[in-house]
């Protein structure tokens, strides 16, 4: 990282209040979403190892479901331990079936009360975001939004939180100063999948929650699930052919997605082609948009705004098409060519048809040699 | 119906700019902004008064400058503005924001009931959407977030009917007055006051509530004290190390590129070459 | 629902605030409209600013307004594709305060302004576009509409300080389009860069400023002039040239700029700023003969949009503001004696411009623009020749003085009669006297 680049404040120096020092462990709350642990959580588990790692200490997951998800709940603690963790915290309770503020608040306060933890990890979904903001109040404790790095002081063992700022243009670090545990949320797809350890086990610490229906204001009347079908899974796609503005025209996305088609690929798009109505508004990558880390992305006619790099710069490789030379895309771009999308996406369609077509054609063992 | 609207002055950031040289941040003429997720939740309480009758008072926690914000916010439509503004909220957190917030309300409340409070989805500069939540903790009101549609409110029966965008789905929620609401985006469209509103906007006037008025009983919660993080270091991102490798051909067709394009991603990057066979 | 004031007056830009207060300070009841979210708000330029305009109207200005840096230096640079041959005058007099003029950004300045016109009591509405004046059946204008719904406005007098574009005034036909020739389209941009900067390249200290204006090549043949400000932490650049050269050469300002920015002896000036671009705008400079008629039944027009600007020295907004205030006191004194706000009696409007230095510098430099118009001369072949003069001059190369004047001589005839030199010579002797 850079330069600082506002006066930085010295860090106050805290020696940490007897009671705080009995916080101990690092802990990732476990969302599920119908039956399937949210993939935000198992890349939290590889994030919550190394910082467990780096403090000596154990990595747990939190699990807190319906009594009716019986054993699949259990299901959800040993994923997380073949992701990394430790220990699960299982909270079961008739009134945590559908997600709701109230009782999930109280559960997850209970645990912390409970069992102390230095650090809680959430993912930014929206119910991660609605779960961590009532804990935090209530603990009265410092919350960090959309993390995108996460690290420990050497100094004092605290938690650095690494996030974006003024729209993007900057990343600050926040530490949270006298408070345990110390919060954090951090957006699906910014911190890598860890590979998983089939057959890894442990502990499993059943926790009950004190709350009945009758003591719970808000009810869910329905739950009208999305239409899946057409809804673009960005961003787990493996590879991704973007679009900017330097298309020209909404009639040259056309061009993304032939190319998009030719590679089995997810459409993506810089704001501003969202914002003029090219494409629908789940295409956009980037800040306000969605955060991918596919194998390939292909961005044409972008410019490399940071507010769209940090949404995309995950990528395993990048490739760049752009007709100015000096587009800050090129900074952080694996390959360049500076061109003409109208020319050069054309034949690159044209150049990973041929390619895929012949490859289909071998014969398995020769592509492996 | 009487519903409180928190909105907040930003600077709009898509006009920020870092200098290259220095790696300040420059801030020169960069506009201040009502955060423009509040004009949402601004719109949904003005179509409950216009639907139910009450009032909608906007309420804003900034220097003495974002009275401009809730000037706007009178332009619009709302009837009454207060400005919570002391030195000592300085370097307020979200922590210490919604305590302030939230005793502030409560002071509204004395007045005129309320019935709703309303905040943005999130602010465009601290963007953590914890305000929101915050408030409603400290005033022990049901939280409902990320609403898409106030499907039905009955005054009468204190009930409301709300969907919730929720991960893969909509809920349908139902709770009781007063609560909580933060607005989603795009679920409304603001409207464009009228000439009466505007010149009651430019006429009325903004309450500034200090502390005290505020209602603050514990000053140990506001300002940078009542904040528990801090902010200890702020920084440009890191150029890559290395740029993009540039394919480039003298006198190259675009297909020569392409085809220079793939043999070098087939040479640096062996799971993309993998991804790919899997394709063919 | 339909509200009555005294006075409405249209725009916030210098024009609009001068006149709204000096209508509040005289206790008028009085409303001003502006079409952008702030006064200012659509006008991010830097500018020089002319302290007497101002402090006629705000005496204590100077402890209160965003003032970037006064000028104690002006440079008049005649540029050739590479080289400037050019004037700098500087003087330490110029340091002693009062300053006469300051570089300001218009953004910041406005919305100050805007503030002191609020505290003199007026009504101020921001984000309100006036779409049409509403006249009574004998013609009289009463009152305006705007783009917001619920209502009318009326008044006795209604004040035009709608800028240079004028909708308002030309659909009631106050007045003409204005011809191509009669305005130049400029663009500018702010280049951010740390003061010390600043005043190292220009060589000046804290709080003391530079401008410099510049003429020739850099317009290519077209009638116009760049110039370059130092603010705060930020420079001013731009360019401005007559749309009807521009439409004739085909080119755009964009350009132009673009081409004045790599020009060498302009690029070390503004290397590593920061740059903000912002859109152009009009000016209107087509001189006294360009002003329409002024006042009329229920009506005035100020500032920009009765083209009140002196071209020749760069002069707008001291012009704005002084026509916003005389209309404004016109309107008042009118308005204590009781009369009614009829041409006739607005007619005193005119009379005390025609008495101020306003008509009387613009009278002065009425044939300007034809003569620039009617003689390229003047912005390409002079700037070459004076540059290539100065560089044959200065040369060191073993050739003797008297046999260069001689070849700079020759060159000079051989691009223009002797005869045409001493024309050009009269033609602006008479044009500035
Ligand atoms: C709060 C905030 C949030 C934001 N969130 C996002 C976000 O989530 N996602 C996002 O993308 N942006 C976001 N933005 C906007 C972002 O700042 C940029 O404005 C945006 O990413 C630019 O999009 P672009 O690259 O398509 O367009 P431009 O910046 O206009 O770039 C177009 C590029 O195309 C090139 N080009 C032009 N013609 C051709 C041609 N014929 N062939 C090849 N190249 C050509 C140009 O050289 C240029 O580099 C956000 C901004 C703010 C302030
Ligand atoms: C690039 C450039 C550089 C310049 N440099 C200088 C300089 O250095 N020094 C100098 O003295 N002058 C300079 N000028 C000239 C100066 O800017 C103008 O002369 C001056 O701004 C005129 O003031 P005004 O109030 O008449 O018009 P404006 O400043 O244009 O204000 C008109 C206002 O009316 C509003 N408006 C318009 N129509 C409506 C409507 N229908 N309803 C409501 N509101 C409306 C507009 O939004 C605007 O705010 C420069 C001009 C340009 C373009
Ligand atoms: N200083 C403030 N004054 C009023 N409302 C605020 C303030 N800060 C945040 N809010 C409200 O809380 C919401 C969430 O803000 P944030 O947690 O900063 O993302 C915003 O959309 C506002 O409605």
């Amino acid at each position: 990282m850079s330069e600082p680049t506002a006066p930085v404040k010295k860090k106050r120096k805290v020696v940490l209040d007897q009671r705080l020092q009995a916080y101990r462990g690092v802990w990732v709350y476990i969302e599920h979403e119908r039956g399937r642990v949210h993939p935000v959580s198992l890349e939290l588990l590889g994030e919550g190892r190394k910082l467990a790692d780096t403090l000596g200490v154990e990595l747990a997951g939190v699990v807190m479901a319906g009594v009716d998800a019986g054993a699949e709940a259990r299901g959800y603690c040993q994923t997380a331990f073949e992701y990394g963790a430790d220990l699960c915290y299982l909270m079961q309770s008739d009134v945590l079936g559908e997600y709701r503020n109230e009782p999930y608040t109280q559960g997850l306060t209970d645990l912390v009360n409970a069992y102390q933890p230095e650090i809680l990890l959430l993912g930014a979904t929206t119910l991660g975001r609605d779960l961590a903001g009532s804990v935090a109040t209530t603990l009265n404790t410092g919350l960090t939004a959309d993390c995108t790095e996460l690290a420990i002081d050497p100094d004092d063992r605290s938690l650095l939180s690494t996030r974006p700022t003024f729209g993007g243009s900057l990343l600050c670090t926040i530490v949270t100063l006298n408070y345990r545990p110390q919060m954090a949320t951090v957006r699906p797809r910014v911190m890598a999948m860890p590979e998983s350890q089939p057959g890894r086990t442990g502990r499993i610490v059943e926790h009950g929650l004190l709350l009945a229906e009758a003591d719970i204001v808000t009810k869910v009347l329905e739950f009208i699930a999305d239409d899946r079908r057409d809804t673009p899974q960005l961003p787990f796609a493996d590879i991704i052919v973007a679009g900017g503005r330097g298309l020209g025209k909404p009639e040259n996305f056309q061009l993304i997605r032939d190319l998009a088609k030719v590679l089995g690929a997810e459409v993506g798009a810089s704001r501003p082609v969202v914002q003029a109505g090219w494409v629908e508004a789940d295409r956009q990558v980037g800040q306000s948009g969605k955060t991918v880390r596919p194998k390939l992305y292909i961005a044409a006619g972008i410019s490399g705004a940071i507010q769209h790099r940090v949404g995309m710069e995950g990528a395993d490789c990048i490739v760049a098409i752009n007709n100015d030379p000096d587009a800050p895309i090129f900074e952080f771009a694996h390959f360049g060519i500076v061109g003409d999308v109208a020319t050069i996406l054309p034949a690159l369609t044209e150049a990973f048809w041929v390619k895929l077509k012949r490859q289909a054609s071998l014969p398995p063992q020769e592509e492996a040699a | 119906m009487h519903s409180v609207v928190c909105i907040k002055q930003v600077p709009d950031s898509a006009q920020i700019r870092v200098h290259p040289v220095t790696n300040t941040i420059m801030r020169q003429g960069v506009p201040a902004i009502v955060n423009p997720y509040d004009l949402f939740a601004l719109e949904e309480a003005l179509r409950l008064r216009d639907q139910l009758g009450g009032r909608v008072t906007v309420i804003s926690m900034g220097p003495t400058q974002a009275e401009v914000a809730l000037r706007k916010a009178l332009s619009l439509g709302a009837d009454d503005a207060i400005l919570v503004t002391d030195k000592a909220f300085a370097g307020a957190d979200t922590l210490a924001t919604s305590y302030a917030l939230a005793a502030a309300i409560r002071q509204i409340g004395k007045e005129l009931p309320v019935d709703l409070v309303f905040t943005g989805k999130q602010t465009i500069d601290g963007d953590t959407a914890q305000v929101g939540p915050g408030i409603a903790r400290r005033m022990g009101l049901q939280l409902l977030t990320y609403v898409s549609r106030i499907v039905e409110v009955a005054p009468e029966r204190r009930e409301i009917v709300v969907e919730r965008r929720a991960e893969g789905g909509v809920q349908v929620l139902q709770t009781r007055l007063p609560c909580l609401i933060t607005m989603l985006e795009d679920s409304n469209r603001m409207r464009f006051g009228s000439l009466p509103d505007a010149l009651r906007a430019a006429r009325q006037e903004v309450r500034h509530w200090d502390k005290t008025a505020a209602g603050i009983e514990d000053v140990t919660k506001i300002g940078l004290k009542g904040s528990p993080t801090i902010v200890s270091k702020v920084f440009t991102p890191s150029p890559r190390a290395e740029k993009a490798e540039m394919i480039a051909i003298e006198d190259g067709s675009p297909a020569d590129l392409a085809a220079a394009l793939l043999g070098r991603i087939a040479a640096r990057f062996p799971g993309v070459e993998k991804e790919l066979a899997q394709r063919a | 629902m339909i509200e009555r004031f005294d006075a409405i007056v249209v725009g916030a830009g210098p024009a609009g605030n001068a006149a709204t207060y000096t209508l509040a300070k005289s206790g008028l009841h009085v409303l001003q409209i502006e079409r952008g979210e702030t006064a200012g708000a659509k006008n991010v330029q830097g500018a020089i600013l002319y302290a007497d305009a101002l402090e006629r109207l705000i005496p204590e200005f100077r402890d209160e307004a965003p003032l970037e840096r006064h000028i104690i230096e002006q440079r008049m640079w005649v540029m050739d594709d590479e080289s400037y041959i050019g004037t700098h005058f500087r003087s330490d007099e110029f340091n002693k305060p009062p300053h006469n003029r300051y570089t300001i950004i218009r953004a910041k300045f406005d919305k100050w302004f805007s503030k002191k016109v609020r505290e003199a009591g007026a009504l101020v509405i921001n984000e309100t576009t006036v779409t049409e004046l509403l006249r009574d059946d004998r013609g009289k204008v009463i009152g305006v509409r705007t783009d917001r719904a619920g209502g009318d406005l009326h008044a006795d007098v209604v004040i035009l300080a709608d800028g240079v574009n004028s909708t308002l005034a030309r659909k009631a036909g106050f007045r003409p389009e204005i011809e191509p020739k009669h305005v130049a389209l400029a663009v500018k941009e702010i280049h951010f860069m740390p003061r010390d900067t600043i005043e190292s390249r220009f060589n000046i200290h804290k709080g003391e400023g530079v401008v410099i204006e510049m003429l020739g090549k850099i317009t290519q043949g077209m009638m116009g002039t760049g110039f370059l400000y130092t603010n705060g932490d930020s420079v001013s650049i731009g360019i401005g040239c007559m749309l009807s050269d521009l439409m004739a050469q085909k080119t755009t300002p964009y350009e132009l700029l673009e081409r004045m920015k790599a020009h060498p002896s302009i690029r070390p000036l503004i290397q590593g700023g920061e740059m903000k671009e912002y859109a152009a705008h009009l000016i209107p400079e087509g001189g006294y003969h360009a002003i329409p008629q002024v006042f009329g039944d229920g009506w005035l027009i100020a500032g920009d949009s009765g083209m009140f600007v002196n071209a020749v020295h760069r002069e707008g907004s001291n012009l704005a503001m002084t026509t916003g205030r005389i209309a404004a006191e016109t309107v008042a004194e009118l308005f204590k004696a009781g009369q009614p706000m009829t041409a006739a009696n607005l007619a005193e409007y005119r009379r005390r411009l025609d008495d101020s230095f306003v008509m009387k510098d613009l009278m002065k430099y009425k044939d300007l623009p034809d003569i620039f118009h009617a003689n390229k001369q003047f912005l390409t072949t002079y700037p070459e020749l004076l540059n290539r003069s100065a560089y044959t001059m200065l040369r060191v190369d073993g050739v003797d003085k008297l046999s260069k004047e001689r070849e700079i001589f020759a060159d000079f005839r051989d691009k223009r009669s002797l005869f045409g030199l001493l024309g050009d010579a009269f033609k602006l002797w008479r044009a500035f006297r």
